[in-house]
């Protein structure tokens, strides 16, 4: 699979890897949703590391669609927020 | 992943098909996309010039903020060799607002720095997709039929279309922190063209607004602290340091100028 860190750059995983990008988000998403903002840090951190470390970078030039795309690196706690409100990072 | 990563997939997704939605017939439908493309190009070089901008102008800020630390320090010391402890005081808490203002603005400059850093690495990879896709397009448009034609150039534009979306984003972002940054920047201005930064012999005796605005802006103990440092200073320099007449004190290499 083809995951995007928005802003940085595709990464080619393993579709095996799937499993454990789900746990990591659910961590995300339940530090988010319970208002704690250093676990919200440290999950976010430890997705992104994930997909750096365990994938490959896409090349440039080849022209592939993302099956997952991931926020900035820089997404801030507030905005994390905002995502689950339905405000989002694009607006619509 | 229906969350956090899922939402920002499906917007994505949903911005490419309607770029693709445009044109019945492949070639036109290649011909379109790839201008988007170019046009999205010039818009990311655009953007980054703007930051850059930006950038300048904090930068010449704190140059002028840097000017006036030293300058406000200085006065400091002459008020202080000449017994004039108000004056000295209001000095300080002029000094100490415009420092405050330096260390503002360096953590602005650092951050546009950055954004900076990730348009550029956006705008390369960008432009290596669209060059990629121009060579696709000639290649879809002299091999295939209309219906598979279709497909490849569907493939194809996804892989532009989600870069396009994603610098997009980029730029979204760095327009909004300099937006901010534009405000403070102002403000800023405004305080030194009110004179806050200027001469204060020129100010004359008493107090002003701006005094009393200041006052509560100034951290109290930091400028009492320097005040009393810089009385223990000068006062070791005996009578001779009140002798000097206002303009012509030599400036101590003390730390505080910085």
């Amino acid at each position: 699979m083809i995951v995007r860190i928005s802003g940085e750059a595709q990464y080619r995983l393993a579709d095996g890897e799937t499993a454990r990008l789900n746990e990591l988000e659910n961590a995300l998403v339940s530090a988010v949703e319970g208002g704690r903002e250093e676990g919200f840090e440290e999950c976010f951190g430890k997705l992104l590391d994930y997909v750096r470390e365990r994938g490959t970078p896409v090349p440039d030039d080849e022209l592939e669609g993302s099956d997952l795309i991931l926020p900035p690196g820089d997404l801030t706690f507030a905005e994390a927020g905002r995502e689950f409100t339905g405000e989002g990072l694009i607006p619509d | 992943m229906a969350g956090l990563t899922g939402r920002l997939s499906t917007v994505v997704k949903a911005k490419v098909s309607k770029l693709l939605d445009r044109a019945e017939d492949p070639a036109e439908t290649l011909d379109y996309s790839y201008q988007r493309q170019v046009e999205q190009l010039q818009n990311v070089k655009k953007g980054i010039a703007d930051v850059v901008t930006a950038k300048k102008r904090l930068q010449m800020q704190e140059s002028s903020l840097q000017q006036s630390v030293v300058k406000l320090d200085t006065q400091a010391r002459q008020a202080v060799s000449q017994g004039k402890e108000d004056l000295a005081r209001t000095a300080l808490e002029r000094k100490n607002v415009a420092q405050t203002e330096l260390q503002s603005l360096d953590t602005q400059v650092s951050e546009l720095e950055a954004q900076q850093e990730k348009l550029t690495d956006s705008e390369k990879q960008l432009r290596a997709k669209i060059e990629a896709f121009r060579t696709k397009k000639e290649v879809i448009k002299a091999q295939y039929s209309a219906a598979e034609a279709q497909v490849r150039i569907s493939e194809a534009a996804t892989g532009v279309g989600e870069q396009m979306a994603d610098v997009g984003l980029a730029m979204q972002r760095a327009v909004d922190k300099t937006e901010n940054m534009k405000a403070r920047a102002d403000a800023v201005s405004e305080l030194e063209q009110a004179g806050t930064f200027d001469d204060l012999t020129a100010l004359g005796s008493g107090e002003d607004d701006i005094d009393q605005q200041l006052k509560q802006l100034s951290s109290k103990s930091a400028v009492d602290d320097e005040l009393a440092k810089m009385k223990g200073e000068i006062g070791q320099g005996g009578a001779d340091a009140a002798q000097i007449p206002a303009g012509d004190a030599k400036q101590p290499s003390e730390s505080g100028q910085a």
